[in-house]
């Protein structure tokens, strides 16, 4: 009987992409052949931007370059520059810094749970994780006013200090937090169908999983245990302690897991973080244009999608001459086409979920 | 049916009325007639309860997900009790809407077929309305192949969702119901298996046989409890719902065969769905759960106490709705719990898995036939 | 192990080739631009360096020459090295990497896309983040287009038009 492979285009607008994202597929039956990326529909020169504003006024940019994870680019960028700089920070800001970053893991994990399960079908965990990422919106607002780009961290420390009620709220949300994860592992984790779902699905091999340039719990699920937190430490994380969670088969299932038990991670260095943070100044008090020296540095952090970097070049203005953000879902995105081959359409949900992508980094 | 309708609205009146007159040729029009009018009489609670069921479903799943479901449209002014009943009209609302769209056909789309497919669909639903029995004597025609005949019917919806997939011209919709008309036929086979269990048990494809051997012999949940667990899995299958939705499912496959359809051709696969629904909750009902019977003989004890006419056929309705709701709950249960299989792990467990179960469920219904109690 | 450990490992390695510490990066090692293939290949499979990982791919427009940086990371030894080779503005070619680090494919044709360096070698050289009938490389200093509008000269103190660095081709 005569076969034929088609093209089906998974374009643009299709409610599991995560974004703007167009797959070309070449299918035969319901196996992918091949798998093709398409990305660049939310490019919006935001590096060229970064030529002509001055660097306090490109944190707000920051943000956009990844709205899930906005404190960490904010911290990426601070880093950069207070590196470039020397620019010190106090104590107390740092373990503001690491709180909100934490908190932020939190959050894109919790979003991270929902689109992924929504992809698979599952509607319900969803709302569920949106209960705990309400009451994290709820603080973020509390402390910055925003609830999804934050605008939080500056040169030198944060722009404004622990609201009064912040330890309270945090702790309540904490508890919740704590109740709330196992009810997520009830509902899904030992799921038959989700399972199924994701068992054996999208293996990623370590070797070539480094060769591609991934990072974060998508390397960490095939096995690698890489953690700039732990590698490279910077901030206040020497002085915490948590484990690095990682997989072992490299498939969705173990992406799945690690994220999880990040959570949890997260959970304790928040708990950490709480008790030390020290009183004292919350900002160095700077210049609003600031010029740091002639040079080059670059900074890298974890983000809860992978290893954040920022490169900035700096001819002594106001304005860096040339500032390159390097995205974790770039590269993370461009292993896709090696996860997919031979499996099934549904297969490519799963694996898109799993990868955690978000375009917006991805095109800047 | 029929005989209560005549009973209750003037038919000895007016078949008096056409003898004065000398036109008893037009009696068989006016039994016709009232054949007519038990049919608009269900078609009428089809629809009322499509557009329920649509409610209770958007309801449940907020319920499920720690929400309050639709709220705003409807009666306000119960208070506390807006919770439980708040977006009644909701759906009406909805239907509406979607009645007012604008009616898009793609250019390149077969017409005729396309235009075709939802009514195809909601015509095979509705057609199994005519053999389920809501109360005794309460069925619209009591075909003595009932079984037979619910078989043969179940199948039409393939052909409409693939219609519609086809004519869409639209690979996503091709795939969509290519997925469907595999997903529906694999189903199919374990699902009458499930039938047989309880006509070989019953010793009659009717269906008001069948209900009538539960009263002797019990319910036929209890000896063949993997019929019955073999029928729900199966019948979720077949009427499209999670997580066998496969078909229409709107993360992979952008709604699947409905992607083209707009407005009320929408409306009308979504309408289908949800009839489809209370369709198979009252086979399952009337197969395994007694029908509208009671069981211990609890009937006759409350048609006594209640003591008025046609007091047996109001019990049976209400018992009859009752179990039927209690399994659409089980259905939205499940839906809003699980995620979605995979196409060819959903046609390996039918076969693999349901298939086998069935066969067993049969050897369960010929021994229960051959160690038949030897009562009534 | 520093950038100047590395360097003395490469200059015994590739003697009589002109590779340099960057004055402006402390991880900087400068490479003519013909150099590049072999030594990444070093970097790469010499056990002592081990950089297998490619952070990222990038290009500074210095506005006499074209500077492609190639950052790389070595996840056993915890070290960095950025590699930087000038390139001649008026058509910029270099070596791909891609065959060491498959990474290196969708960072070069992002470096192709926004600044116009072709990579030879590349399995699949074409845009990425711009449209593909779109003309121009907009990340470079002299780019025009009738949409991009520029803001009035703000009184940007001690803004040179002078690119910081040192723009010259090493050679």
């Amino acid at each position: 009987m005569r076969t034929e492979e088609y093209t089906l285009n998974m374009g643009p607008q299709h409610p599991s992409t995560h974004g703007v994202l167009k797959l070309v597929l070449t299918l035969d039956g319901e196996v992918v052949r091949e798998a093709v990326p398409h990305i660049g529909f939310l490019h919006r020169a935001l590096e060229k931007i970064a030529e002509n504003r001055t660097y306090l006024q490109f944190i707000p940019i920051t943000d956009r370059f990844e709205y899930l994870s906005s404190m960490s680019n904010n911290l990426a960028y601070c880093l950069a520059v207070e590196k470039l700089a020397q620019i010190p920070v106090p104590p107390r800001a740092e373990y503001i810094r690491v709180l909100m970053a934490e908190l932020n893991r939190l959050a894109s994990h919790l979003m991270w749970f929902s689109s992924m399960l929504l992809d698979l079908g599952a509607t319900t965990p969803f709302i569920y994780a949106f209960r705990e990422r309400e009451r994290i919106m709820d603080i973020f607002e509390m402390t910055c006013g925003a609830r999804l780009t934050y605008n939080y961290i500056r040169f030198g420390g944060v722009s404004q200090d622990l609201p009064p009620g912040f330890l309270e709220k945090m702790r309540l949300f904490l508890s919740a937090m704590k109740k709330g994860l196992p009810e997520y592992h009830a509902l899904v984790t030992e799921n038959p169908i989700f399972l199924a779902r994701t068992r054996g699905i999208g293996i990623l091999n370590p070797d070539l999983a480094v060769a591609c340039g991934v990072s974060g719990p998508s390397l960490r699920g095939s096995g690698i245990a890489f953690d700039i937190r732990k590698a490279e430490p910077y901030s206040v994380y020497p002085e915490l302690s948590f484990n690095i969670p990682t997989g072992t088969d490299g498939d969705v299932h173990d992406r799945y897991l690690v994220r999880m038990k990040e959570m949890e991670e997260s959970v304790k260095i928040i708990e950490q973080a709480l008790d030390k943070v020290p009183e004292g100044r919350y900002r160095t008090t700077l210049p609003q244009r600031i010029k740091p020296p002639k040079g080059e540095v670059f900074s890298r952090i974890e983000a809860p999608r992978g290893d954040t970097g920022v490169f900035i070049v700096s001819d002594g203005s106001e304005k860096p001459w040339r500032l390159k953000f390097r995205a974790p879902s770039f590269s993370n995105l461009s292993v896709l086409p090696h996860l997919v081959r031979g499996g099934r359409i549904s297969d490519i949900m799963a694996c898109i979920g799993s990868l955690d992508i978000i375009l917006p980094e991805v095109d800047r | 049916m029929e005989q209560y309708l005549k009973d209750i609205i003037f038919y000895r009146p007016l078949t008096a009325w056409l003898a004065g007159r000398g036109w008893q040729a037009w009696q068989p029009l006016l039994d016709f007639a009232y054949m007519i009018l038990s049919a608009v009489i269900v078609l009428a609670f089809i629809l009322l309860t499509a557009l329920f069921l649509i409610w209770l479903e958007r309801k449940v799943c907020g319920r499920i997900q720690r929400r309050l479901g639709p709220m705003l449209t409807g009666p306000r002014f119960l208070g506390r009790l807006c919770i439980w009943t708040g977006g009644l009209l909701q759906t009406t609302a909805d239907t509406l809407k979607l009645l007012l769209k604008e009616d898009i056909i793609p250019t390149k789309a077969d017409r005729r077929v396309f235009i075709i497919a939802p009514v195809v669909v909601f015509t095979a639903c509705m057609m199994a309305f005519v053999v389920l029995p809501f109360g005794p004597g309460l069925i619209v025609k009591d075909l003595n192949i009932g079984v037979l005949y619910l078989m043969a019917v179940g199948t039409f919806s393939v052909i409409a969702i693939v219609m519609g997939g086809y004519a869409s011209n639209n690979k996503y919709s091709l795939l969509g119901a290519m997925r469907s008309a595999a997903q529906i036929i694999s189903y199919e086979v374990p699902l009458f298996f499930a039938f047989l269990g309880p006509v070989l048990a019953a010793g009659t494809l009717s269906m008001t046989g069948i209900v009538e051997a539960q009263i002797g012999l019990g319910w036929f949940l209890i000896p063949q409890f993997i019929g019955f667990l073999v029928y729900l899995i199966a019948s979720t299958a077949e009427i499209n719902r999670p997580p066998f939705d496969i078909p229409e499912a709107e993360q992979e496959l952008v709604q699947g065969f409905n992607t083209e359809y707009s407005g009320m051709k929408f409306a009308m696969f979504f309408l289908a769905e949800f009839t489809n629904m209370f369709v198979a909750a009252s086979i399952a009902v009337t197969l395994f759960m007694g029908g509208w019977t009671l069981p211990f003989g609890l009937d006759e004890k409350i048609v006594s106490f209640l003591n008025f006419p046609y007091a047996p056929q109001a019990l049976g309705i209400v018992v009859f709705l009752l179990k039927v709701y209690l399994l659409i709950l089980l259905f939205m249960w499940i839906r809003w719990t699980f995620p979605r299989l995979r196409p060819d792990q959903l046609m390996s467990f039918s076969w693999k898995v349901l298939l086998p179960f069935a066969f067993l469920n049969i050897l369960i219904a010929c021994s229960q036939v051959l160690w038949r109690l030897p009562a009534v | 192990m520093t950038r100047n450990e590395i360097l003395e490992i490469l200059r015994d390695a590739f003697p009589g080739r002109h590779l340099e510490a960057d004055p402006d990066n402390n991880d900087g090692i400068r490479i003519p631009p013909p150099d590049l293939p072999e030594v990444a290949a070093f970097l790469k499979t010499e056990p002592s360096l081990d950089f297998n990982y490619l952070f990222f791919i990038t290009a500074v427009d210095r506005l006499k020459a074209l500077e492609v940086i190639h950052h790389l990371y070595s996840m056993g030894k915890g070290h960095h090295v950025i590699l930087k080779t000038s390139l001649d503005r008026e058509n910029p070619a270099l070596d791909s990497v891609t065959a060491l680090w498959p990474a290196a494919n969708w960072h070069e044709r992002e470096v192709y896309d926004l600044f116009g360096v072709r990579f030879d070698g590349h399995p699949d050289l074409r845009r990425i983040l711009l449209p593909e009938d779109w003309e121009g490389h907009p990340m470079l200093r002299d780019f025009t287009h009738p949409n991009l509008i520029r803001r009035p000269d703000s009184p940007a103190e001690g803004r040179s038009e002078e690119a910081p660095g040192r723009g010259n081709p090493a050679s």
